[in-house]
Formats: C-alpha cells, structure tokens, sequence
C-alpha cells in the first residue's frame, strides 16, 4: 500500500508543482515552490528506493474499475494532445508532424475502444530493481536540475532580453516531464507506458521551442517529428501485441518472449526498439538532440541526463533478455540494436572531435554514450545488461553535472565555446574543479564511465561480436582524444586572470555541489549497487541463480581495486595539488618573454601577444560526412531488419492462408 | 583475491628493478643509436648520471600546478605496472596505463606555453593512434587464453602467438609510437635534429624532469611485457625465448627509429588505424571464425 502511495506522490505531485509553476508569475514565489517542490520529490524518490529496497520486483495496481477509468482519462487527454499537435503542425506548415499524430491516435483510439477489452491487463505498475534505479535517478538528478534552473533561468532572462519571458511555462514543463518520467519507468502496461512517452515527446517538444526563434521552432518540430516517428511504432507494436497475442504487459512480454521464435514477438520487440532509438536520439535521428541545444542550459542537461533520451535506452535495456545476436549472419532485433548502438558510438564519437562548441561536445558525447547503452543491452546477456544500466547510472551523473557547469561558465565568461574556456582554473576555479571531475568521470579509469566501458567490451568480446568490438575500439579512443583536449584547456594556468567566481548563484553552487559529491559516492559505491540492486534484478530478468562470477565483466577483486584507485586519485590532489616551495620562473617561448607569460618579442623586435588554440583535425573528422555516413549505414541495417519483418509476415499471411 | 608466491615476486623485483632495467635499455639505446649514426657515444649508465643530475638542480617550476601532475603519472605509472606483474587483469592495466598517461599530458598543458602545449595536443594523437590496438591485443589475448588476468595468461595459457600474428604485428607498429621513436616522435624526441625536440616536456626541470624519466623506464619495461605475454604459456623455455624477442624488438625499434625521419600526424594516425584494422581487425575476426567452427577450444 504504502507503495502504491508513493508511487502516486511520485507521479501526481510533481504534475500538481508543475501546475501551480503555472500560475506563479513572480520570482519570489517560484523559487520556494521550486524549491519545495524538489525536496518532496526527491524525498519521495529516495523513500520509495528505501521500501523497494531488496525485495521482490512487485506488482502493483491491479485492473479493474479504477484502472479502467484512468485508461480512459489517459485516452482523452491523449486524444487533447493529438489536437494540439495536429493544429501546431498547421499553424506552424509542419504538416508531418499532423500527419503523424493523426495516423498514431485514431490507430490506438480504435485499438483501445474496439479490442481493448479483450486483453485482460493484471498489473498495470511493476516496480523492480531496475526501475528504482530510474526513480533514484530522475527524483535526485532531475529535480536539482530544476532547482539549478531557479537562479540560471535570472541569469537567462537578462542575457537575452530580446526573449519573451515565459519562465511559468518553462517550470511547468520541467516538472510535468518529471511526473511523466516517473510514469514511464513505473508502467508495465504498455498503454500506460506510451501516454507517458507521448508526454514527454510534446514536453522537450516545447521546452526545445522554449525561445520562439525561428531556429528554436525548426529544431523543436524535429525533434516532434522524428520522436512521433518512434510514437508510432510504439503504437503499432501496441497494436500487434493486443490483437493477435492478447498480451499488454511488459513483463508478460518479457517472461513468454524469450527463447519464442513465433515471429510475433520478433516483430514486436523490433518496433519498440525502434521507438527507444528515436528517443535515445541514435543515428539516423541524432539530430534532434544536437538541435535541442537552442534551449535554455537547464532543458538541455535535463534531456540529456535524467530524461528523454534515457526513457529510450530504458525501453531497450528492459527489452535486453528478448534481444541477443546469434552469429555473424544474424538480423534479429538484437543484431539491429547492436549495430545501431556501435555504429552511432563510433561516428558520434568522431564527429565530437570537430566540435568547439561545449554543448555540441557534450551532445555528441551523449548520442555515443547512449550507442554504447543500447549496444550492450542488444546482446540479451547479463553482462550486457549490467554494463547498460551502469552507464545509465554514471552517465546521467556526469552529463547533467557538465552541462549545468558549461551553462554557468557560459554566464560568467559570456560563451560556451571551449576555445574560451582557456585558463578558466584562474577565473573560476571552483567552478573549472567540478568541471574537470566531469571530464575525469567521463572518460579516465577508475572513474565510473571507464568501468561500465570496460564491462561494454567485455561483454562484447565474450558475445563474439567482432564488428561491434572493432567500432568499441576506435571510439574509445577517439573519447580519449576530445575529452582530453578539453581537460587540458580547462587545467592550463594563464597568467593574469581575475577571479570572478563570485558572481556565481548560492542554488547553482549547491545543484553542481550535489552532483560532484553524487558522481564520486557513486565511483566509490558501485560495487555494493551492483551486488546489492543489480544482481538481484539481473538474476530476475535472466532466469535466476546467477552469481557474481557468472554475470557480471567485473570480478569482486576488479572492483575493489578500482575503488581504491578512486580513493587514491581523489586524496591525491587534495594532499599534493599546488603545494609547491619551488621558485617561479617566466615560460619559455620562442623568442624572450617578456616576463608575462602572455607576450613575447617576435621578429623586428615587436611585442607579440601568445594565443593557445585546441586542435579540431576538421579535415579527418568531418562532422557532415559523419553523419552522412551513419545515416546511410544504420539505413541499411535498419532495411535489413524491415526485410526481416515483412518475410515473417509474408510467412504468417501464407500460414493462415494455409489453414483456411 | 589469488595470491601466488609467483605473483608477489615478480610484482617486487618490477617495483625494484623496473626501473634499472628500464634504464639500462635507455643507456644501451644511446649506445647503439651514437653507433649507428657513426658516433661512440656515451657510457651505458649514462641515463642514471643524467637522472642524479637532474636531481641536483635548482627547484623551478613555472606554476604551482604542473609539478603534482608529472608526480601523479609517475605514481600510477608504477601502480599499474605493478597490477601488471603481479597478474591482474589486462583491461584494467590498459585503463590505467591510459590514466598516467593522461596525468602528462595534462601537465604539458598546465603550463599554458605554447610548445608544451603542442606537444600536449601531439601526445593526445598519438595516444588516439596506438589505442585501438592496445585494446584489439587485449581483446586477442582473451580469445586464445579466455581470460584477462596476466597471472593465468602467463602460467597455463597456450602459445597465444600462434593465434595471433596480426596482432602481435600491429602491436609491434604502435610500440613504435609508445617508445616515441621516429616516425611517430612527434610529441617529443631524442633527436636534436626535428622541428619539436622537448615538446611535451619543455616545461619541466629539475626533480620533475627526473621523475618523468623514472616513469618512462617503468613504462617501458612494461610494455615489453605485454609482449612477452604472446610468448608466454607456462614453460621455461618459451619464457626465454619471449624475453630474447622482447629484446630483439626493442633492437628493431632502435633500428627503426635511426633510418626513419619524422612523418606528419596525418601519417601516424591514419597508418596506425590501417595496421590496426588489417592486421588486428582481420585476426580477430579469424579467430571469430576458427571458434564459430569450433577449430579451437573455449
């Protein structure tokens, strides 16, 4: 019961904050609703982790007459949304997305009214491990980023004045996204489950068209547009799952689905996981993400860390013990998701490299990480899975601490280009620190990215996948190289800055305080998450039994000394960074310095001022050509999986032809 | 956690002797460079004196910073190599290495001085360059033998170099690179004569300078020892022979590094990828199908 209670604060008080941030037109009142606001949920998150803790995967809300009538508001409200759409996309010439909206809601509507009875659904909330990880997630990192939102949307309003004000709006849907978020880790009735994944398509749908400038309106239908794209296949799997095999839940689906080669649940489990590529911005569809960056810092942290796209690898890694790929000729779903997954991992990592722009940095490196995510989900194994819900974990973490700490360097120094960001340990020291122990987490062992990577390899190397262990390879390396440069930019020491730290916001502090402290307790805490949260889950989903040893890439020992090294490259700098009683001495350059550090004598004796650029080698890793050519290739896979399809289809009509 | 007698051992004498062996090589390194190009050059212990002088100079720094990023390197640099002879596992040595090496470049760019910096942007190429392969030779490694822990890799695994010829060649191309000789010198060298000599480390002095040295001898002790790993398979006399490769191969890098001048970056990146992708990608993807049809074992 008290659950059941929880799992009702955590979807409806968010959607109640979000409605009186509506209403709340003023600073002084957003900020406690704000404030409060994220407290309880993050209390209630962390209470429902707290009773979830160690049990059972439990079955909640069962059907009946309650259930019905909220399917019924679900399916009205839905049918609302579907309006809306249809009249912006007239309004505003973007007749797809209409057309889009208009084939998915009468196809469900009519699914629903006319055959909706005939499924008996038994339970329409599950909540296991899994899911409370997410809860974990989206009620803590989620909500400081709406806290952080508070001082940066000040911030925001005077930087662009030209803006029309509607930060109401914008906290409105920060918070509704939250509820909905909760709504989709939480469902296990795959009706449910799409009328919160429609929310929270419509919801970065506006916060991406948060300005109204014509380029934020042209991203916003983008991103509209190619997630209605996996809206629909979401509705059609609905569709062929309800009619024919009488099934609408998602664990149901799961347990009968594995080892079924019917040809149903094939056909089914490749559509949703067409839709979680969608959402989780994969290639061909990564620009919709790269095209979210218009919007206010907040929005972008929040799609990329907690929400949105984490909703799509969440779908797929659930789906993971449904998916797996044979050999070497196979093109199941498990082989389109791999694929998919590694090919996306490889080229968005190339194409970050051109990048000078921190946000398009850390989107690209989001549309990577998340390739990793859903490549390693695709093998079906417990390791797999393992490496996926551990980089859903650290990446969350990170990602939302880097982008806040971009957004708040980009207020104080007035640019989000990295070629700025030169000496900013002199100019905002605290704020460079939290930034670099993002970098550090991302992508340096023993840090928590690097580990979920080593498990991704393994799992991949132990699943016999060459192709997508060749792709690992090179991109991990190309990781290394952007993340590097940036580290490097960030950690050099120009002379004569001042230090304008000050300016910095008390709530912004505490946002980026809480998430450095989250993403080393977490580097330091994962073995006990793994043994404790995910073993259990993983035995679940897997067929039972499964020891460390069995399941997991990462032996106890590994870990241990993993978590040593943590310790040790934490302690480190604390006791030795700095201490110097050295004596200083001017720099060497080409010709004398001049004593600053920042200009020497050149030829005909001038005074010649130094400038450090970073490298961006835009003649190797051309961006455009990366996305032409992950466009074209994860085409191909994707035409080889709808061929796939349609002959087990073709193999069905023959069948009931057959017997009739 | 296994501990062996063996283990233990062999992780102690690389604490203690890593680093004069490492030095020792350097020194016969000089030796036979000075003779290749004609010259007599200069005592085999050479590189200990440079050391010990080092060590005796004032105490500069150009910031306060730089320092503790060198000392990191060096430290994790001997944390890893230890992990290594003591038998753990490879991914999680790799990782590491990464990690140390990271701690240099970072400190090249701490300086905010132009050449450092260069050479700091250089070091990170390099290290995009030979990357993927270290990861592929992991990645070998684990087919043949089934496992990542050196210790059992070492002890009853089979002849891995039987398996693995392409790789144990593409690893022999980026050695090149990790023992920064010419072609792949870019980011910093030995040779007076290329365009960017102290690179990297042009902002370091005095102990600093020293330790970087210190780490460099562990480094490459160590990464002979991954060479030695193909070898390995648990007798005496493959153990021999692996050492005398070892030493054969360093030769052949000193060799190398004495009739090659320095190419462009562009050639050490794409030529490490190619090697990587024909010689790693092609024997992995045999091995694929030698297990898919189950030719051998595991």
């Amino acid at each position: 019961m008290t659950s059941i209670i929880t799992i009702l604060i955590l979807i409806l008080f968010p959607f109640l904050i979000s409605l009186i941030l509506l209403v709340a037109k003023t600073d002084a009142l957003r900020g406690p609703v704000v404030y409060i606001g994220a407290a309880v949920t993050a209390a209630a998150a962390i209470f429902f982790a707290a009773i979830s803790f160690g049990k059972e995967p439990a079955a909640l809300v069962a059907g009946g007459r309650i259930s019905e009538i909220i399917s019924y508001a679900m399916m009205g409200i839905e049918a609302l949304l579907a309006l809306l759409i249809i009249w912006l996309g007239i309004k505003y010439k973007k007749y797809l997305a209409s057309i889009l909206a208009l084939l998915q809601c009468p196809l469900l509507l009519w699914f629903e009214l006319k055959h909706g009875h005939d499924v008996e659904v038994s339970h329409n909330l599950v909540v296991d491990n899994f899911s409370v990880i997410m809860v974990l997630i989206i009620g803590i990192i989620g909500t400081l980023i709406c806290v952080y939102a508070v001082s940066y949307m000040k911030d925001f309003r005077h930087h662009h004045a030209d803006v029309q004000d509607r930060s109401p709006f914008f906290f409105f849907l920060m918070f509704a996204f939250l509820s909905a978020m909760f709504g989709i880790v939480l469902s296990n009735n795959l009706v449910w489950m799409y009328f919160f994944w429609e929310i929270t398509t419509l919801c970065s749908f506006f916060l991406i068209g948060y300005t109204k400038t014509p380029e934020a309106i042209k991203n916003s239908f983008r991103a509209l547009i190619m997630n209605l794209l996996g809206g629909l296949a979401f509705v059609i799997a609905i569709v062929v799952l309800g009619y024919f095999a009488k099934i609408l839940e998602l664990d149901f689906l799961i347990k009968n689905g594995v080892g079924d080669t019917s040809g149903l649940v094939i056909i089914v489990v490749t559509l949703l996981c067409f839709a979680g590529i969608t959402k989780a911005a994969q290639m061909p569809f990564n620009s919709w993400l790269l095209g979210a960056m218009v919007a206010p810092t907040p929005t972008s942290a929040l799609l990329h860390s907690s929400t949105m796209v984490k909703a799509g690898v969440f779908l797929i890694v659930k789906l993971s013990p449904l998916l797996g790929v044979g050999s070497i000729l196979d093109i199941s779903p498990g082989f389109m998701v791999v694929m998919v997954g590694a090919i996306t991992f490889l080229l968005a990592s190339f194409s970050a490299v051109s990048q000078s722009n921190a946000k398009r940095v850390l989107a690209y490196s989001t549309i990577a990480n998340l390739g990793l995510i859903i490549a390693c989900a695709g093998l079906g194994t417990p390791e797999g899975a393992w490496a996926a819900i551990m980089l859903i974990l650290f990446h969350a973490v990170t990602k939302s601490l880097l982008f806040l700490s971009v957004g708040t360097a980009e207020h104080n120094i007035g640019s989000r280009d990295i070629e700025d960001m030169d000496g900013l340990f002199g100019r905002l020291p605290r704020l460079a620190t939290l930034m670099i122990i993002g970098i550090a987490a991302m992508f340096l062992a023993p840090f928590g990215m690097l580990i979920s990577k080593w498990a991704a390899l393994q799992s991949f190397v132990d699943d016999s996948n060459v192709w997508a262990i060749l792709l690992i390879c090179f991109g991990s390396a190309v990781t290394l190289f952007y993340w590097g440069k940036w580290l490097g930019k960030l950690s050099g020491i120009v002379a004569n800055r001042q230090n304008t730290q000050d300016r910095i916001h008390r709530g912004e502090w505490f946002a980026l305080g809480c998430h450095a402290f989250l993403v080393i307790a977490i580097s330091l805490g994962f073995p006990f998450i793994s043994d404790k949260v995910l073993l259990p889950y993983l035995s679940g989903v897997f067929g039972g039994g499964l020891t460390q040893e069995q399941s997991l890439a990462l032996s106890s020992d590994n870990m241990f000394i993993l978590v040593v090294l943590v310790a040790l490259i934490i302690v480190l700098p604390l006791m030795f960074y700095g201490r110097t009683r050295k004596r200083i001495v001017p720099l060497y350059m080409a010709g004398a310095n001049e004593g600053d550090n920042l200009t020497f004598r050149g030829a005909m004796d001038r005074d010649v001022p130094v400038s450090l650029r970073n490298w961006y080698m835009e003649g190797i890793f051309k961006e455009k050509l990366m996305n032409k050519i992950g466009i074209i290739t994860t085409c191909i896979i994707f035409a080889m999986s709808l061929t796939y399809i349609a002959s087990l289809v073709t193999y069905f009509i023959k069948m009931a032809g057959g017997e009739a | 956690m296994e501990f062996s007698i063996f283990s233990v051992i062999s992780a102690v004498l690389y604490l203690l002797l890593g680093p004069f062996i490492g030095g020792l090589l350097a020194g016969i390194d000089r030796k036979i460079t000075a003779r290749m190009q004609g010259r007599f050059g200069p005592p085999i212990l050479q590189p200990f004196y440079d050391v010990g002088k080092l060590l005796e100079k004032e105490a500069v720094t150009v910031n306060k910073g730089q320092d503790f990023y060198v000392m990191a390197c060096l430290i994790f640099m001997i944390i890893t190599g230890t992990l290594f002879f003591f038998g753990e596992n490879l991914l999680l040595v790799i990782f590491m290495l990464t990690t140390s090496a990271l701690f240099l470049v970072i400190g090249a760019f701490s300086s905010a001085s132009p050449y450092s910096q260069i050479g700091a942007e250089r070091e990170l190429l390099q290290m995009m360059s030979y990357e993927p392969m270290v990861l592929l030779m992991a990645v070998g490694l684990y087919m043949v033998n089934g496992t990542f822990r050196v210790s059992e890799i070492v002890s009853h695994g089979p002849l891995s170099l039987k398996l693995l010829i392409g790789i144990f060649i593409g690893y022999l191309f980026i050695l090149t690179i990790k023992f920064r000789k010419s072609p792949f010198d870019l980011s910093l060298s030995h040779h007076a004569h290329q365009e960017l000599v102290a690179g990297l480390k042009t902002e370091f002095s005095g102990r600093t300078l020293a330790a970087l040295e210190v780490a460099h001898w562990y480094e490459n002790v160590f990464l002979l020892g991954f060479l030695f790993l193909f070898f390995a398979n648990g007798t005496w006399y493959m153990a021999v022979i692996g050492v005398v490769v070892c030493l054969i191969a360093y030769f052949l890098e000193i060799f190398i590094d004495n009739v090659y001048a320095r190419m462009k970056w562009q050639f050490t990146l794409k030529s490490s990828w190619l090697v990587t992708l024909v010689f790693g990608g092609v024997n992995v993807l045999m091995l694929y199908f030698l297990k898919a049809f189950s030719l051998i074992g595991n």
